[in-house]
């Protein structure tokens, strides 16, 4: 057909990426798509989005986006160090280390992320004496705990990537336990874990909204909140939806270059 | 070097590879294993390079025991150095990188002295342009000789060879095993288990043929391939002498 070079590219491995206009043209095309659908849908409604409704809750919405990003940044920190260590301890010689390690991955990916949130909240935090003043922390640790179980599994899956015949190598240039992971294994496992982790950090900053729940005032409770003032659903939410793409889409996009830049052959 | 293999035993999952090896060589300088696919060439191999545990007896390097514990292999193995069959080149690293990593870090060399021995060697294996190259834009001789280089990089008392040609065409083949024949005439020890009888004959002081896990016949390398006294060897080597 004549004019398809406008539309298609190679999908072979290695074959070179289609060029700028090429792909400005195209996502254009997509993106015109999807507005199309939405837009439709929206007129369809025939409602009109009423705007000036949630305006005065502006900084409702600010704070909470600002409460969601920090919540997850730490979240997302600990649920790194949670998944490393079970990942590892999950290799240890010493075996009820390990099975810990299994119970814990699998309790926590067989459970509904709400369940933890309420247990962790109403049972284990006050019978550790953790107050309600500390509910932030306790949301951020429930979080943690819940990403990291899934951390934990992809880091595993990569540090087992990594072939018997480099482990073997390692150990034959005289390489400690330890130096073999910082040297061999963990530079090699990073990069079949990156694109996995990324998918596993987008859901973490959206799974931040269940600790709406347990009171927290972050991005998804404050939304809520302006929704029960002013009864306008559909402007409090889409709103939200667009603050969480805000955060979602640059962590994918980061991943996509790190990925590249951690591309080798084996 | 001295060299004692004391009834080695050695067995994966209920099979027996190696079966009571003993070899007592008084002075080897290069050692060949030859025999037939599956007689425990490579796994005797390995125990000696301390990466893997016999079920029973042991050796004797230069009258030292090699204990096998794991703090005493660790020392072993950092006093020889081992070339595998596929390479085993880190594929993040550089070719340089590949050389320096050992030396630095097990080696306890500085950063800037570790780069020198590198550079030296890759120059000397005729790699000098390939410093900066990754093991997967290299080619397969160009690999096999950065693993030579890494394992000679910091001047082990003994080298083991584990079929270092076996992966290669015969071209690159042949540009590996004039590396290996120099390191010879530079005085190197080494054992090398070998499928090229031609090489083996030509590098090799010693030979000890191997098959169904014991050791048929070991001697000087002309002794053994042009009389051979057992059955089992003048059979092998008829076979693979025949084309």
């Amino acid at each position: 057909m004549r004019g398809s070079r406008f539309f298609t590219a190679s999908n072979e491995p290695g074959a070179p990426s289609p060029s700028l206009p090429l792909r400005a043209l195209n996502f254009s095309i997509a993106l015109l798509a999807v507005s199309l659908i939405f837009c439709f849908s929206f007129w369809n409604l025939e409602y009109h989005l009423r705007w000036d409704s949630i305006y005065p809750y502006r900084r409702m919405f600010v704070q909470g986006w600002l409460t969601t990003i920090w919540i997850s940044a730490a979240a997302l920190v600990a649920s790194t160090l949670a998944g490393f260590f079970s990942a590892l301890a999950q290799r240890s010689r010493f075996l009820p280390l390990r099975y810990l390690s299994k119970i814990y991955v699998e309790i926590v990916r067989g459970t509904p992320l709400l369940a933890q949130i309420l247990i962790f909240y109403y049972v284990v935090a006050p019978a550790f004496h953790v107050g309600d003043r500390y509910r932030y922390l306790v949301g951020i640790l429930t979080l943690a705990f819940f990403s990291g179980a899934y951390i934990s599994e992809i880091i595993r899956a990569g540090i087992e990537s990594v072939g018997r015949s480099q482990l073997e190598s390692a150990k034959a240039i005289g390489l400690t336990r330890t130096q073999t992971y910082r040297y061999v294994i963990i530079p090699q496992a990073v990069r079949q874990t990156l694109p996995p982790l990324a998918g596993q950090f987008v859901s973490l900053v959206k799974d931040s909204s269940l600790l709406s729940i347990i009171g927290i005032s972050e991005f998804t409770l404050n939304a809520e909140m302006v929704n029960a003032r002013t009864y306008s659903t559909l402007e409090s939410y889409v709103p939200l939806a667009v603050g969480y793409l805000i955060l979602t889409l640059p962590i994918s996009m980061w991943t996509r270059r790190l990925e590249r830049r951690h591309k080798f052959e084996t | 070097m001295k060299l004692a293999l004391n009834h080695i035993v050695k067995r994966f999952d209920g099979h027996l590879v190696l079966d009571g090896v003993s070899l007592s060589l008084e002075k080897v300088h290069t050692l060949a294993l030859v025999g037939p696919s599956g007689g425990g060439k490579s796994t005797l191999l390995r125990i000696i390079g301390g990466l893997e545990y016999p079920d029973s007896g042991g050796l004797e390097i230069n009258n030292e025991p090699v204990t096998f514990r794991e703090e005493a292999l660790l020392r072993h193995r950092r006093s020889i150095g081992t070339v595998f069959q596929s390479f085993n080149l880190f594929p993040h690293l550089t070719a340089l990188q590949n050389i320096t990593l050992p030396l630095e870090k097990v080696h306890g060399r500085p950063p800037a002295e570790a780069e020198a021995i590198a550079r030296q060697l890759l120059e000397r294996f005729r790699l000098p342009g390939h410093a900066g190259k990754r093991p997967a834009e290299l080619s397969g001789g160009q690999r096999q000789r950065v693993a030579i280089a890494r394992a000679i990089s910091s001047k082990p008392r003994l080298l083991l060879l584990d079929e270092p040609t076996s992966a290669l065409d015969p071209e690159m083949a042949a540009e590996v095993l004039d590396a290996i024949q120099e390191l010879r005439e530079e005085g190197l020890d080494f054992i090398l288990v070998t499928h090229e009888m031609g090489f083996a004959r030509q590098v090799a002081d010693q030979v000890a043929f191997l098959a169904e896990g014991r050791i048929v016949e070991a001697g000087a390398a002309g002794h053994v391939f042009d009389t051979p006294a057992a059955e089992l060897t003048r059979a092998f080597l008829a076979k693979v002498l025949k084309y």
